[in-house]
């Protein structure tokens, strides 16, 4: 018995040393290399979720910047300086974000893509704020995504998405009785039905039915498509992921309800769900920065390039993924920033330069960014006819 | 007398253990030689420490399968914050800590009353099935919550934020499935190496007490304890309540780390009660050095394989069922005598190596 | 009329529970286990009948004996490698595999498939029902799936009081050491247990995906705790109970999300469970458990 505890605390012990003292060599050893190979190159990290149910949208965002940076390496790399990154999971939570986000910088980490998700964004970002690193994310649309001066946001926010769609919807009368179906959980869907609630009461838009889900029980919609169809909705409104966007067309269809379908950014993406029956999209209409059918140059060489690498259809994510890469690069360039800068020098340098730049990318053109961090975009709206996307 | 000396040293081990880890990782941090991903893990980890004893005071000492022990967490986390950002600046910080605390541990052991009495009439599966379907709830109700405070006081929703109607100085606190944002970064290591020891302190003098062998003693023969005029439903309730206000503290712990607190299905859900409990059954059943151990592994191991990339989580799970096999079956007892043995062959150094 | 309506679509959701359910039920009986990675090897068999019919273009029925197929050895392979060696452990310890085994599916399904959701194929062509002029709707789905699991009940009960391996569980489930004694070997029987249990999850994972027809690595968890709870509340280890218990949650949660709350349809499925054992601790159908003094 008692060598059994005297064996236990042996254990523990040399397991504490071990696991800190481990840490701490490494760290050391990893300083050296740092300052060494630190002038010569700029290191920008990125988070996601790469596994757990959100992991289509972190891998997205991966290849993205993956792509966007290789491209700019092959181009000279930024200012001259070639590029390495890192990307590191974060399975869609706050905690693991800010793991992630440490891990990022013991690796000497100067700037940050990220994160993909709203929620662990909020957390990322109150630790990148006391670093002053800084941060641009590709898709936390959340307002607290972007709460500090050293966060910048490359997608719409919550309040701008569902704002500009009840004005859309309204200005164009295309109904003016609406019911909305949103996820409830998500900060996301909740967060742009809550401002497209705001905005359809000032428009004089009627929502006759405002039906939640849960991440728990998004499988079956047919409670609130029924109470959609009840209450004589002419349109649904879909701030929400194609995922699940793709089970209420079709439940609709089989229910023989058909009303217009309007969707947010999340909806880019459905026509290229593997093996989905496209017609079931027919006439749904959305808000989208970014169609992978648009003819100009720069969009079909990069869902080439997409396709070539990763062998899938990119969606938005990875498009805007994409764009943050350029948009740091465009700043960095302004800002002529070194990679023997300090971090927070390098902060301060591209706070500045970001509101300074004028960014044409994939997802918008000559976007502006102000102090806020939020960009000025123009959402285009799209249809769907034949199976592709049509400007309206 | 001999028995009780052994526990008491037993107990003093497990709180030089914690003390002394508490002291090497203090100097390693202040000698700036602990990363940066350590040292973001550093408050986690207490937490995580925290909810393993205090599961296994259910698990293990109580015999009592509960599946929602992140539900009494998740209770803890949203009262303290509440209260933190209700106050802030109204007190100093070190103070208004100490009081969310406090309010956490209350709320959490409240809510462990509350679901106490009518669940420990169930036993086995059943219990744990109720137990992981009161967690969901707790977590699906607090995703309905709208707080929100402006000059004329406090509203209270449950559709959404729109529905609060705040004037124009209002601010929203709770925000449904945003969850809270901006709580106050009060949770330091040294504060959560405190709080473990008291946990800690808490639950061995309560496994070596009266009270502690009364619940022992429900665990082996509910009907002999019955028999003999033991209170089933009193001690029960008792270690249930301490187990749910002590994940409260966890929880305190957890929502002054991160900045955003949002109850979501990751954090709060049925995954984060089973994480729980797999640090309990890995460190052993009623053995608390055991779980502190376990769960001091389990949170770093994830982390320490980030170098593998996208085979992490698969690694992670195939270590999870070889450790299981290991330390249960009858090849893997067998193989675990021998390491032990040649561990204690280290100590005495012998000619001949055991194989 | 909205009512019916509803009641229909409860019946359809709660089809798809009370299948998963029965696989869930079944190894809980005879092996005394609850086999969390029994909504992890669903999703395995929805990727096994997608890869049969969409990449290899095979047609429904080959694609659903693939599956099967698929899914039995998978179960037989898990049962042996990761459940047997812990026969004599407690039950927690078999519970925490069982999570690690989900883990691993989900994780080994994540680095195989990708995260990208795939939109399943329905295996049933047959139209379904229309009623009072198109009102009321009754998928070929849900026929199929009702239609299946009263095959699956009856023939599984016809199994079990009939021939002598279905004999043999019922004996390793009452008293697993007598059973021993008796001559019955009870390695072969729980892994014969796991083989029919892991082919039922290959035609719940089927008619799943064929009524919600999205594919993903975690397409089987939140499936999987649902039936979970659908079967303690037929009474867990018994066969009809873990149908009428899906039935009945599909039914509670429709009108729940209909009447009560969208929101919280969750919530009040799970107070409806607490509420259910709390006045027949042992579920609908369960039976009482003698205590020994």
């Amino acid at each position: 018995m008692k060598k059994k505890k005297i064996l236990s605390l042996i254990l523990v012990a040399a397991m504490a040393v071990t696991a800190f003292a481990g840490c701490g060599k490494k760290e050391s050893a990893k300083n050296e290399g740092g300052s060494s190979e630190g002038s010569a190159v700029f290191k920008i990290g990125g988070t996601g979720p790469l596994t757990g149910d959100a992991a289509i949208y972190g891998t997205a965002v991966k290849n993205g910047m993956e792509l966007a940076i290789k491209e700019i390496n092959e181009a000279g790399g930024i200012g001259g300086v070639q590029v390495e990154y890192k990307f590191e999971d974060d399975e869609a939570d706050a905690e693991k974000g800010v793991n992630a986000y440490n891990t990022l910088k013991d690796w000497k980490m100067q700037m940050l893509i990220g994160t993909t998700t709203s929620g662990a964004c909020e957390a990322v970002v109150a630790e990148s704020h006391n670093d002053n690193l800084f941060q641009i994310t590709p898709s936390g649309t959340s307002i607290n995504s972007v709460k500090y001066d050293n966060a910048f946001r490359m997608c719409f926010s919550d309040p701008a998405q569902g704002t500009v769609s009840a004005q859309y919807i309204a200005k164009n009368n295309l109904a003016k009785s609406i019911a909305v179906i949103y996820n409830s959980g998500d900060t996301y869907s909740n967060g742009i039905y809550e401002n497209f609630a705001k905005e359809a009461k000032n428009q004089g838009l009627e929502i006759v039915a405002a039906e939640a889900f849960t991440s728990e029980s998004n499988k079956d919609f047919s409670v609130q498509l029924q109470k959609a169809k009840d209450a004589g909705a002419e349109m649904v409104f879909l701030p929400m992921y194609y995922t699940e966007a793709s089970l209420i067309l079709a439940k609709a269809k089989e229910m023989g309800y058909a009303p217009s379908f309007f969707g947010c950014d999340g909806m880019d993406g459905i026509l290229t769900l593997e093996n989905f029956d496209t017609s079931l999209a027919e006439g749904l209409m959305l808000l989208t920065p970014f169609s992978v059918d648009a003819e100009d140059e720069k969009t079909q060489n990069f869902v080439k390039a997409y396709k070539d690498a990763y062998g899938e259809t990119p969606n938005q994510f990875a498009a805007d993924a994409y764009d943050s890469a350029y948009v740091i690069k465009a700043a960095a360039e302004k800002a002529g920033i070194k990679p023997d800068m300090s971090v927070t020098e390098i902060g301060d340098a591209m706070k500045k330069a970001m509101t300074e730049i004028e960014f044409t990318g994939l997802t918008g053109t000559n976007i502006t960014w102000g102090e806020d961090g939020e960009p000025t975009k123009e959402p285009i709206a799209v249809k769907i006819e034949n199976g592709a996307y049509v400007f309206m | 007398m001999r028995h009780l000396q052994k526990t008491t040293k037993s107990n003093f081990i497990t709180y030089g253990i914690v003390i002394l880890t508490a002291v090497i990782i203090q100097i390693l941090s202040s000698a700036g030689a602990v990363s940066s991903l350590i040292g973001g893990l550093l408050v986690p980890l207490c937490a995580y420490m925290i909810l393993a004893i205090s599961l296994n005071l259910v698990v293990g000492i109580l015999g009592d399968l509960s599946l929602g022990h992140a539900g009494f967490m998740c209770v803890g986390a949203f009262a303290s914050a509440f209260f933190s950002k209700m106050t802030a600046g109204t007190m100093p910080d070190g103070l208004r800590f100490f009081f969310a605390l406090l309010i956490g541990a209350a709320a959490a052991g409240l809510f462990g009353i509350l679901i106490g009495i009518p669940v420990l009439r169930l036993r086995g599966d059943y219990l744990a099935i109720v137990t992981l379907a009161f967690g969901e709830i707790i977590k699906n109700v607090i995703n309905v919550f709208f707080i929100g405070r402006d000059s004329s006081g406090l509203h209270f929703s449950m559709k959404d934020s729109v529905a609060l109607n705040l004037d124009s100085t209002g601010e929203v606190i709770v925000n449904g499935p945003q969850g809270i944002n901006g709580t106050p970064k009060d949770s330091t290591f040294l504060i959560g190496m405190f709080l473990l020891l008291i946990a800690l302190i808490i639950i061995l003098n309560l496994i070596n007490s009266r009270a502690g062998r009364a619940i022992m003693s429900i665990r082996d023969d509910r009907i002999a304890a019955e028999s003999i005029g033991i209170n089933i439903t009193k001690f029960k309730l008792m270690a249930f309540s301490i187990s749910a206000a002590l994940a409260g503290v966890a929880g305190v712990l957890y929502a002054h780390n991160l900045s955003s607190l949002v109850a979501s299905p990751k954090s709060f859900g049925y995954n984060m009660s089973i994480m729980i409990l797999v640090f309990v059954v890995l460190g052993g059943i009623g053995n608390i050095r055991g779980s502190l151990i376990a769960a001091f592994i389990l949170t770093l191991l994830p982390e320490m394989l980030r170098g593998l990339s996208n085979y992490r989580m698969l690694i992670y799970a195939i270590v999870l069922i070889l450790m299981m096999i290991f330390n249960w079956s009858k090849g893997g007892g067998r193989l675990k005598e021998m390491v032990a043995e040649r561990l204690r062959g280290l100590r005495k150094p012998r000619t001949k190596e055991v194989k | 009329m909205s009512f019916l309506s509803y009641l229909i679509n409860g019946v359809s959701l709660g089809s798809v529970y009370a299948i998963i359910a029965l696989g869930y039920t079944m190894v809980y009986g005879i092996a005394k286990m609850l086999n969390f990675a029994h909504g992890d090897i669903i999703m395995v068999g929805g990727y096994a009948a997608f890869l049969a019919m969409v990449n290899a273009g095979l047609s429904p029925l080959i694609g659903v004996l693939v599956s099967i197929v698929v899914c039995t050895l998978l179960g037989v392979v898990i049962e042996r490698i990761a459940y047997k060696p812990l026969r004599m452990a407690p039950p927690l310890a078999v519970l925490i595999t069982a999570i690690g085994v989900s883990y691993f599916l989900q994780n080994l399904a994540l680095l195989l498939f990708g995260a990208d959701t795939k939109t399943f194929k329905s295996v049933i062509s047959f139209k379904g029902i229309s009623l009072a002029g198109g009102a009321l709707q009754i998928s070929g789905v849900t026929i199929v799936t009702i239609a299946a699991c009263i095959v699956i009940v009856v023939g599984l009960s016809l199994f079990i009081n009939k021939t002598r391996a279905g004999q043999a569980m019922l004996a390793v489930s009452e008293d697993r050491g007598a059973a021993q004694l008796m001559g019955i070997n009870v390695n072969k029987t729980i892994a014969l247990t796991f083989a029919i249990g892991s082919a039922l999850a290959a035609i719940a994972g089927v008619l799943l995906c064929s009524a919600y027809p999205s594919l993903n690595p975690y397409t089987g968890a939140m499936p999987g705790i649902k039936a979970f709870v659908a079967a303690v509340f037929g009474g867990i280890g018994s066969v009809p109970g873990a149908m009428v218990g899906g039935i009945l949650l599909g039914i509670i949660e429709i009108l729940a999300k209909a009447y009560i709350s969208s929101q919280l349809a969750d919530a009040i499925v799970f107070a409806m469970l607490i509420i259910i054992l709390l006045v027949k601790p042992t579920g609908i159908f369960g039976k009482k458990i003698q205590e020994k003094v």
